[in-house]
């Protein structure tokens, strides 16, 4: 492959990437009235930065619940692998190995098979509707994925370490909290930011478990985007940020997005 | 010992959690599936409906009853969507890969811009192409800005069919496709001289291949014809999967073709071998454990669709149907939750078909490590 062909060919990607981002602003930077099809790539003239301001209005209460949604729900998941991972790793007993691969599988299944006895269960407790209930369902279904991040990054500390500990006395929870848990950093790193993306990404559990007061973003967005006689600019704002959040996840924490997206790529 | 139970406690919860939520769950969805609910209006939105077994009543309706020929093309629909879905990442993504590997100039750039796109939601993305894919704007317009006509594919609005064919003639083509599959095995298993996979992949090829061209023939799914096809609907959608997932793939081969040693390759420089060939035989081969990974991920992704179709096409719009969006609309705008289960068992299903095999063999490498 000549130089040539080779930069030309990386310029192509590029522009098939970064192109529809180009038009989202465009169109979210223009005037209402100023959006017609076939002018759709002209630079808008004069900038019209209202629409990112009726845009937030819209979806401020939204952003706040997907921000409450995601940030609580990841803390919550991010405990709980510690936990699951520190005794599957440091403390492992009879049929330890089996029940972890049980629950492997459910990172497997795609969530369309539980939907409908999922919904009658969070209706039936009284969480239809409310934020709790989608934070329980993301906490729950992200247990296998955090568990096993957990798992594997706990597997790597010495033996060791947790034995003379236990020497000098210390027990299961002050093992945890002196030995493991100042290891930990980079683990939860990546599962922050791992479960951080997921949750503010998820669509299928928020529009089937939510009422309008309780909607994360995602679902604020499609349903906006769906209704047909709604102009452009709307949606592109909205869909930028919709997109913030995450895009400055990966923009400054890149190294461990990928490390996360590496090792959880087949979850549901 | 104090500990150890302490231990156990510790994980409890989550065993609990994990049991309900997904093994009960299934559980509860298997034997909807088997029911009536929905059938009766007045029991589809009690709390406590009483459910009638049905046995696979739900099933035979949606792949042979006469309403369901929308499922049976969101099923064809599905099969093409993931073809086209997982070819067009795999070959973007390798493309990229190999490019960004012969070290350009600016390389974290093009990097960052070839993945930022898994960073966002598939609502987002679904969105963003949504208004790039109007039938006269968007895509359509971009060579007017060179002085050339508009082009004039009307992308998510058409209608139009190819490659159609006859939903009888399915389990045909099902037999006849997974019978060249075995074959193409037990060839892989004489070459490597496997003589017990051999026989398995040859007997059971040739039992369902002469199935196919004997009674195959003459199954009747339906009374009548019933053409489904591909969907040029959905080419816009493939066309942003792709571009939402092929830097994911990207990022794969590139740790990949970066995990090669260098005296490989320097050992087929000597060989005499050309730069294609050198691609062809020494990192192509190599590449390939990457690539199966990638199309597990991809399939797995490509099976539950659901979110881009949604917020690119909407529930209501046919000819983009899946059967993730079909399931959606039936259970929880139709209220039809006996029909709506029996699709996410199906689904259940064809993903153990993938996933379940490639599981197995990660689990046999890693006992033998």
């Amino acid at each position: 492959m000549g130089r040539i062909l080779l930069y030309s060919l990386l310029l192509l990607a590029t522009l098939f990437f970064l192109l529809p981002v180009y038009l989202v602003l465009l169109t979210a930077l223009k005037e209402p009235a100023k959006i017609t099809l076939d002018t759709v790539w002209r630079w808008p003239d004069p900038v019209y930065w209202e629409s990112f301001k009726v845009a937030w209005e819209a979806f401020r209460p939204k952003f706040q619940n997907s921000a409450v949604l995601a940030l609580s729900a990841t803390a919550l998941s991010a405990l709980v692998g510690a936990l699951n991972g520190y005794v599957l790793a440091k403390w492992p007993f009879r049929g330890s190995n089996l029940l972890f691969a049980l629950m492997l599988f459910g990172m497997f299944i795609p969530y369309q098979s539980i939907l409908i006895p999922l919904f009658q269960f969070v209706k039936a407790i009284g969480l239809y509707g409310t934020l709790w209930g989608l934070i329980l369902v993301h906490v729950v279904y992200g247990i296998p994925i955090v568990t096993l991040i957990f798992k594997n990054y706990y597997s790597e500390i010495p033996d060791e370490l947790v034995e003379a500990a236990r020497i000098d006395g210390a027990g299961f929870f002050g093992i945890f909290r002196h030995v493991v848990l100042p290891l930990s950093a980079p683990a939860f790193v990546v599962v922050a930011i791992w479960q951080f993306t997921q949750i503010w990404n998820e669509f299928l559990f928020a529009v089937t478990l939510t009422r309008p007061e309780s909607q994360p973003i995602t679902v604020a967005l499609a349903q906006l985007a769906g209704g047909e006689a709604v102009k452009w600019n709307l949606p592109m704002a909205g869909a930028l940020l919709a997109a913030l959040p995450t895009l400055l996840v990966y923009i400054f924490l890149g190294r461990y997005f990928l490390r996360g997206l590496l090792a959880g790529s087949v979850k549901g | 010992m104090r500990d150890r139970i302490t231990a156990f406690l510790v994980l409890l919860p989550s065993l609990v959690a994990v049991g309900i939520f997904v093994y009960g769950f299934i559980g509860q969805n298997v034997w909807v599936s088997l029911s009536d609910w929905g059938k009766n209006p007045a029991q589809a939105l009690a709390l406590r409906p009483e459910l009638r077994f049905v046995g696979l009543e739900n099933y035979r309706e949606l792949f042979t009853g006469f309403v369901d020929t929308r499922f049976r093309q969101s099923v064809v629909n599905l099969i093409f969507f993931t073809l086209f879905f997982m070819g067009g990442s795999l070959g973007l993504g390798l493309l990229l890969a190999v490019a960004l590997d012969r070290g350009p100039k600016g390389e974290g750039f093009f990097r960052t811009v070839f993945l930022f796109p898994m960073a966002l939601s598939f609502v987002v993305t679904g969105t963003i192409w949504r208004w790039l894919l109007q039938p006269q704007g968007g895509v359509n317009v971009l060579p007017t800005l060179f002085g050339l006509p508009p082009l004039g594919f009307p992308w998510l609005t058409t209608r139009a069919q190819v490659l159609v064919f006859d939903w009888n003639q399915l389990p045909l083509y099902t037999a006849f496709v997974v019978g060249l599959v075995l074959l193409y095995l037990g060839w892989q298993a004489h070459r490597a001289g496997e003589g017990k996979r051999r026989f398995w992949s040859l007997l059971s090829a040739s039992v369902l291949l002469l199935w196919a061209f004997t009674l195959g023939r003459h199954v009747q799914l339906l009374p009548y014809p019933e053409p489904h096809g591909f969907s040029l609907a959905l080419v816009g959608v493939i066309l942003a999967a792709v571009w939402q997932m092929s830097g994911y793939t990207m990022a794969l081969y590139l740790a990949g073709l970066r995990g090669i040693p260098v005296e490989v390759l320097e050992a087929a420089k000597v060989d005499g071998a050309s730069e294609w060939q050198t691609y062809r035989h020494v990192i192509f081969p190599l590449l390939a454990p990457i690539t199966l990974s990638a199309m597990i991920v991809l399939g797995h992704i490509a099976l539950k669709i659901f979110d881009l179709i949604f917020a690119m096409a909407g529930l209501d719009y046919a000819p983009t149907d899946v059967p993730a969006i079909y399931m959606y609309l039936l259970a929880f705008r139709g209220n039809q939750f006996a029909k709506g289960a029996a699709i996410g068992i199906l689904l259940l299903l064809l993903v153990a078909v993938v996933v379940i095999p490639y599981l197995a063999s990660q689990l046999r490498k890693e006992v033998r490590r």
